[in-house]
């Protein structure tokens, strides 16, 4: 594998890594869902760099999209803060 | 305390006996036959250029007709669930930017002509019936979060997904009763990379992109009338 393909998916795998302890910490629950989402589409770059473009395509548009839809909605019908301390 | 350092040997433990078991294996080494087997005999025997497809349509299509019936399941399931009739009462909801809109003006379009195409070529290009399913779908969804208005006519949505459904079972059967098994390769092979190859692998991958996107569309149909119309007599 190129060298400079194996360091651009580390750097995206920490980013995923950053972007999943954000979501899980934020107190602002649709920031929260959105976060990630986002990481869900680094994993599919992710994917698609370790050529597995099927398992991107599936990643980007059911991780990403639908399963955010979902999460929003259930955002939507409960509370957006997390007042749990 | 003692809790702690029990948790903390059972963790160390796990991890020793994972580390000891993954040494004996080569990561990257071929050690199932059955691999080797679909790469040297894909292109002779069904004339798909994509190898994965051919595993999953036609080596293994029984199993992808579960797969199908089991989504078919779930949204039946979100139906069931959510689904509250025609006579709604529209919830007042924030409207949507100018970027929005328009962006979904021009892009929508787009969204449905590549799901078409990823399942189209789906035995020559990566992805296939469900990739391009969920992408239609995606766009729907975009549609959906742009115009607050917006809702599918949901009986043509359901015809298309039963005859989606539809057309994998009856290709089975045709396979069934010409050559002797459930989903046998009934069509000619063709010319390999031409789009009119694979065999059953064409119709079967329009059918399931047909079905999967009606189907995630009348999900995303169904939780976003759970946002938008409240029931008559609810909160508020």
């Amino acid at each position: 594998m190129n060298i400079y393909i194996l360091i651009f998916s580390y750097l995206l795998l920490v980013l995923t890594i950053i972007l999943s302890i954000l979501a899980i910490h934020v107190k602002d629950l649709l920031a929260a869902v959105i976060f990630m989402g986002g990481g869900s589409l680094l994993v599919s770059l992710v994917f698609l760099l370790l050529q597995a473009p099927d398992v991107a395509m599936s990643e980007a548009a059911i991780g990403a999209a639908l399963t955010m839809a979902i999460y929003i909605v259930a955002v939507k019908k409960t509370e957006r803060e997390d007042n749990d301390d | 305390m003692i809790r702690k350092i029990v948790y903390g040997v059972f963790i160390l433990i796990i991890i020793a006996a994972i580390a000891i078991f993954m040494s004996n294996y080569k990561f990257g080494v071929d050690k199932m036959d059955v691999g080797k087997y679909y790469l040297d005999n894909t292109v002779p025997q069904t004339g798909a250029a994509n190898v994965v497809t051919s595993v999953t349509l036609f080596y293994r299509g029984f199993d992808t007709l579960g797969e199908v019936t089991v989504l078919f399941t779930a949204a039946l399931g979100v139906a069931v669930l959510y689904f509250m009739g025609e006579n709604k009462r529209k919830q007042k909801l924030q409207e949507s930017n100018f970027v929005t809109k328009i962006g979904t003006r021009v892009v929508f379009p787009f969204i449905l002509l590549t799901g078409a195409y990823i399942f189209m070529h789906g035995h020559l290009t990566p992805g296939g019936g469900f990739q391009g399913g969920a992408l239609i779908a995606t766009g729907f969804l975009l549609l959906y979060l742009a115009y607050e208005e917006t809702s599918i006519d949901r009986k043509k949505f359901y015809l298309v997904e039963g005859l989606g459904g539809l057309t994998y079972v009856i290709i089975g059967l045709l396979g069934f009763f010409m050559k002797g098994s459930f989903l046998a390769n009934v069509l000619p092979n063709g010319t390999l990379f031409d789009l009119l190859s694979g065999g059953i692998m064409l119709p079967i991958y329009i059918g399931v992109g047909l079905k999967v996107g009606s189907e995630l569309s009348n999900i995303i149909d169904d939780l976003m009338c759970e946002v938008k119309c409240e029931e008559a007599g609810g909160e508020e």
